[in-house]
């Protein structure tokens, strides 16, 4: 599931795993979304100015965003359709961080939240797996390649399977390649001191990538400019 | 407010004053009128046009002091940006801005409109400061930085971070083409450019036509804005 604390300013939200058995609760499945989604409303109505929200994750939880082995396990058939449902799900979480009122920082390896938060750090020692290594014959879903588009650029597209701590830094994707959490943290203290009004900043990031916030059903909270 | 002149086939734009140059309605119809001159001399002969300013500043941005909460100086204010960005990009010329002081905010939207930026190395920064000021950016402003910014992150620093970003960062970072020591020399810099491009005979209706191509989306957002009674005058 999730946990959220709050230290000072800063929120850490902490997708944890639960026990090694093949439950319910260490996929991206249904309860972990809405466990997810209520805490980053809760996240949400909290922010003031200073806040910033890290996301992590520890223990069982699968390495990529999505569980391969409960997608695989039923057999290829179904893994195409297990995986279809991660995808679909996920959307309205990336939906909530893209609209969140305070700057985020994404201190775990899952690609896909990771594109969600406005910065990435990530083990040095640890990769990033990229779908294109796990094409079970899906076609992109909409919001990932506008994520990609939004937050990489086409032109980095890479075919690789795994994306090492290193050359995700020099592909400018992920900010810093070193053991996440302290980094993550002192990246956190050092935005909270800007102080930014919440609203504001989400205002100006989703106005930053319009083609995603359209793809996942954000336009209608068009930012609106004074001037 | 400001003057123009012309060095061989180079125009140079400055802006007069210790100031800092802020966008008010008077100095963007006095910059809109230097570039109606120019417009007019591009069509005989090949030219560039080079943008810079005297003193600490090249443009602090809009003039939020004599806009206050007055919705429609606010709106005229911000129109007359528009029109003056939007004839810089129909300009059937080169233009370069010889950024000499700090550029914030639309100020920093005046440089980066020009096809190439020089900024002064020793001095100065570009800083996208609405994020600090609790100002939301409109949606031309993200246009036209990520027409001219490849870089994903670069662009996320500039507009959702408000760094101060000094010339030789700027280069680094894809933002500007190239940093300079010294006010005199950034300029000097921007003009052999100028002169440079000259050279080349482009003709300057296809080459305004052209750059109009390639920021085709940035003036769609900009005009999204004028759409409201069809009227293109």
């Amino acid at each position: 599931m999730c946990t959220l604390e709050k230290r000072g300013n800063i929120f850490f939200l902490t997708l944890t795993g639960a026990g090694d058995k093949d439950d319910d609760e260490h996929r991206l499945g249904l309860p972990v979304i809405s466990s997810l989604l209520s805490s980053l409303a809760d996240v949400a109505s909290q922010s003031t100015r200073g806040s910033v929200l890290i996301t992590t994750a520890r223990g069982k939880f699968f390495s990529n965003g999505f569980d391969l082995a409960w997608a695989q396990s039923a057999g290829p058939s179904s893994a195409r359709h297990r995986l279809g449902q991660m995808v679909v799900a996920s959307k309205p979480v990336v939906a909530a961080f893209l609209s969140l009122p305070m700057p985020t920082i994404a201190a775990l390896p899952g690609l896909l939240l990771a594109l969600g938060h406005d910065y990435v750090t990530m083990r040095g020692d640890r990769g990033v797996l990229y779908m294109s290594e796990v094409d079970l014959g899906l076609p992109l879903p909409d919001y990932f390649a506008a994520a990609f588009r939004a937050k990489i650029g086409s032109n980095s597209a890479r075919k690789n399977v795994l994306l090492r701590g290193e050359e995700a830094v020099r592909m400018g994707i992920v900010e810093s390649a070193h053991e996440s959490a302290e980094v993550a943290v002192q990246m956190a203290e050092k935005l909270g001191e800007r102080k930014w009004k919440g609203d504001v900043y989400a205002e100006i990031r989703m106005s930053l990538y319009p083609e995603l916030c359209a793809v996942l059903g954000l336009a209608k909270v068009v930012p609106t400019a004074k001037l | 407010m400001c003057t123009l002149e012309k060095k061989g086939e180079v125009f140079i734009l400055t802006l007069t004053g210790p100031g800092e140059h802020r966008l008010n309605p008077t100095l963007l119809d006095a910059i809109q009128s230097a570039l109606n001159q120019v417009r007019v001399a591009a069509t005989s002969s090949s030219v560039a046009l080079i943008t810079t300013a005297h003193g600490k500043f090249f443009s602090n941005g809009y003039d939020l002091d004599w806009a206050g909460s007055d919705k429609l100086r606010g709106d005229l204010m911000t129109s007359k940006l528009r029109s003056v960005v939007a004839d810089f990009i129909t300009l059937p010329c080169p233009t370069i801005a010889a950024v000499t002081g700090h550029a914030s905010a639309a100020g920093f939207i005046l440089a980066r409109c020009h096809d190439y930026v020089v900024m002064r190395k020793d001095r100065g920064f570009i800083y996208m400061s609405e994020m600090d000021i609790a100002l939301v950016i409109p949606a031309w402003f993200h246009a036209l930085v990520k027409n001219k910014v490849g870089s994903a992150t670069a662009v996320r620093d500039l507009m959702l971070r408000a760094d101060k970003v000094t010339a030789e960062m700027a280069v680094e970072k894809g933002i500007i083409d190239l940093a300079v020591v010294g006010a005199e020399e950034t300029v000097e810099a921007a003009i052999r450019m100028g002169e440079e491009l000259v050279r080349r005979k482009w003709k300057g209706d296809v080459y305004g036509g052209n750059r109009v191509g390639l920021m085709w989306e940035v003036l769609e957002e900009i005009r999204k804005f004028d759409t409201s009674t069809g009227s293109r005058l």
